[in-house]
């Protein structure tokens, strides 16, 4: 079963918000509703994300996608649509079930941190455990824990003003983490860090969901950070433009929207040997240099240039797959891999 | 129809408008009030007298000498000992005055009248800060009962409750309240959009929200309402004087029928020095609270 499943949702802000939906259903453009001073922010949404997976939603600011993670808990109500958490549907709880699926299955990490400023950090990191009804020796003990998880041990209490951004940060995940549900919902929770701080962040995120297993919807306008840690991504700007692996949306994006936000991305990091490879007809791995099938272009560069024959792709089993070549991986970075020919140049000026 | 309406528009737009007699629907609505709630005001008169009466005797119960240091080690516990010694030396100059005793009758009218002001404004806050169209409503009403000239107040609670010190208290309270009711409605408006948010996305009640997110963060501003309530308070006290409401305001009122003004400088100077006292001491209050502590470490 899936941990999070919608299915064609909508959220409309405004005057007759649900008749605009019946138009969105209709096929009425959204931008000819914005003209009525109502806003779509979500248009017709319909994913499911698997336990364990982190699912990021890229969008500018204005796409919608604050509204999306907010609706996921239920703090905003959807204008039309189903959301089943564990399989239960959102709209059949009340208020005190909604609740308490968010104390037990749900929590949050939020872009400007939103900690409390009076309470130091073990404290902040202990309110999703105080709000569960958790006793104080038990619930600061499992704080301490938890603290001491995202590398902040020693600043258990300090006060939020004495620690810099990236360290708030912390402790906001260090909160999210306590409260020890399956899913952790995380608003722009790196865009308002230094980029330096943010790469950190995201690798920590990476490692302790190595150990933790998470379902973790991640937003973020940011397509470098979406596909250095997503699994799979959701382009958005009200509707999802294109939803994949990094790798696909990279090599085939699905319109000229996508195309546009690909162009600025560090292809190099994040295309694997796998997808640069080219088909070979050897299995004899022996003669070759090999390469792992997840290793990054980026890290090909020195192999492929000090190795006279091509690099052999090979699988966790040392199976070959293909073969990388200079050209295969300068052919990948072209914006438009499709357009180049298959033959070999010949080695003579025109 | 045009001949109605034109008779209309002469009586009540282009001739000198007539006189309407709100004053008198007040006066009218007073009167039945004072005969239909009579056992409401008995009860609330002797209620007030009863709290008025034994705090008064309280601050009078030890010698004059003993209260400075007492009020002074108090401002020194609510900010530190600089203020503990100006305080202290303050209240000296007032233990000098002939009026220690109206002093501490003032002091007892201000603490009770403020008191049930800020008991009653919190509440009142919350559910304007919670509810727009309480809030709506509230908003005008405040803005009467801050304006309306104090004295004013005076004639309809004097009817209600005879002269005396229990109609300065009630006088008091309405005058002083609305700050109290202003500034808990902007400090809880004010805590950040984020952090309640939070507070609802773990799953707590709006009662939780209210207690441990609200209230904490809005304290500050409370604080400065309080601080206002406190000072409104202590002003309109000292018109009390005028009914009977006894105190320093009663010197005062009398000083100046004889033009003393020897009494009315001693009284006077007793009114400021006391006014140091509670606004300083608030003040205090309100810097330790723990998120001002918190702002104060963020600044450093």
């Amino acid at each position: 079963m899936p941990a999070i499943e919608v299915e064609s949702l909508y959220k409309v802000f405004g005057k007759g918000a649900k008749s605009a939906v019946a138009q969105l259903k209709a096929g009425v453009p959204k931008e000819e509703l914005n003209a009525r001073n109502v806003t779509a922010a979500v248009v017709d949404h319909g994913w499911a994300i698997e336990p364990g997976e982190i699912f990021v939603v890229m969008g500018l600011s204005g796409s919608g996608k604050s509204t999306l993670i907010r609706m996921l808990n239920g703090l905003i109500k959807p204008t039309s649509g189903t959301i089943r958490i564990d399989g239960v549907e959102l709209g059949s709880l009340s208020a005190r079930e909604l609740r308490r699926l968010r104390r037990e299955k749900i929590s949050m990490v939020f872009q400007h941190f939103a900690l409390l400023p009076h309470r130091t950090v073990v404290e902040n990191v202990a309110f999703g455990l105080e709000i569960k009804g958790l006793n104080k020796t038990e619930r600061l003990e499992r704080a301490r824990e938890a603290v001491e998880l995202v590398g902040l041990a020693g600043h258990e209490d300090k006060l939020p003003a004495q620690l810099s951004g990236g360290m708030k940060q912390r402790v906001g995940l260090a909160r999210a983490l306590a409260a020890d549900t399956e899913i952790l919902l995380m608003d722009e929770a790196f865009s308002a860090l230094d980029p330096l701080i943010r790469q950190e962040m995201q690798d920590q995120l990476l490692d302790l969901q190595g150990k933790l297993g998470k379902t973790i919807v991640f937003i973020t306008h940011d397509l470098n950070e979406a596909m250095r840690i997503g699994d799979r991504i959701a382009i958005c700007d009200g509707e999802v433009k294109q939803l994949g692996t990094a790798e696909e949306i990279l090599m085939h994006p699905a319109d000229e929207y996508v195309a546009e936000f690909t162009a600025d991305v560090d292809r190099t990091r994040v295309l694997t040997a796998e997808a640069v490879m080219e088909p070979c007809g050897t299995r004899d791995t022996s003669a070759f240099t090999t390469v792992e099938s997840g290793v990054p272009v980026n890290e090909l560069y020195e192999p492929v240039l000090n190795s006279k024959a091509p690099l052999l792709v090979v699988d966790d089993n040392a199976d070959p797959l293909g073969v990388v070549t200079p050209r295969s991986i300068i052919k990948s970075l072209a914006p438009d891999p499709e357009a180049v020919g298959d033959t070999e140049q010949e080695a003579q000026p025109a | 129809m045009i001949e109605y309406l034109r008779n209309w528009l002469w009586t009540y737009i282009w001739k000198p408008l007539p006189d309407m007699p709100f004053g008198d629907w007040m006066e009218t609505f007073i009167r039945w009030a004072r005969d239909a709630w009579a056992a409401g005001f008995d009860a609330v008169d002797a209620g007030l007298e009863f709290l008025y009466t034994h705090l008064a005797d309280g601050l009078l119960w030890l010698p004059s000498g003993v209260m400075v240091l007492l009020f002074a080690a108090a401002a020194w516990a609510a900010k530190g000992w600089k203020l503990g010694a100006g305080i202290g030396l303050g209240m000296f100059v007032v233990a000098w005055t002939p009026y220690w005793e109206q002093t501490m009758q003032t002091l007892s009218m201000v603490l009770v009248a403020a008191v049930i002001a800020i008991v009653l404004a919190i509440p009142l806050g919350i559910a304007a800060a919670e509810n727009r169209t309480f809030s709506a409503i509230a908003r005008p009403v405040l803005d009467f009962m801050q304006t309306l000239p104090a004295f004013v107040y005076l004639i309809p609670v004097v009817m209600l409750f005879s002269v005396g010190v229990v109609p300065g208290i009630i006088a008091t309270i309405i005058f002083a309240m609305p700050p109290g009711v202003r500034l808990t409605e902007l400090g809880l408006r004010q805590v950040d959009r984020e952090v309640v948010e939070a507070g609802q996305a773990f799953g707590a009640s709006p009662a939780r929200i209210l207690v441990r997110i609200k209230l904490p963060l809005a304290l500050p501003t409370i604080m400065a309402g309080l601080n206002q309530v406190i000072m409104l308070a202590l002003s309109m006290v000292v018109i009390a004087g005028l009914v009977g409401g006894g105190g320093l305001g009663a010197v005062i009122s009398g000083s100046l029928g004889r033009l003393d003004i020897a009494a009315g400088f001693n009284a006077g100077l007793a009114v400021v020095l006391l006014a140091i006292l509670l606004d300083r001491v608030t003040q205090g209050l309100s810097d330790r609270t723990p998120v001002a502590r918190a702002a104060r470490l963020a600044a450093r």
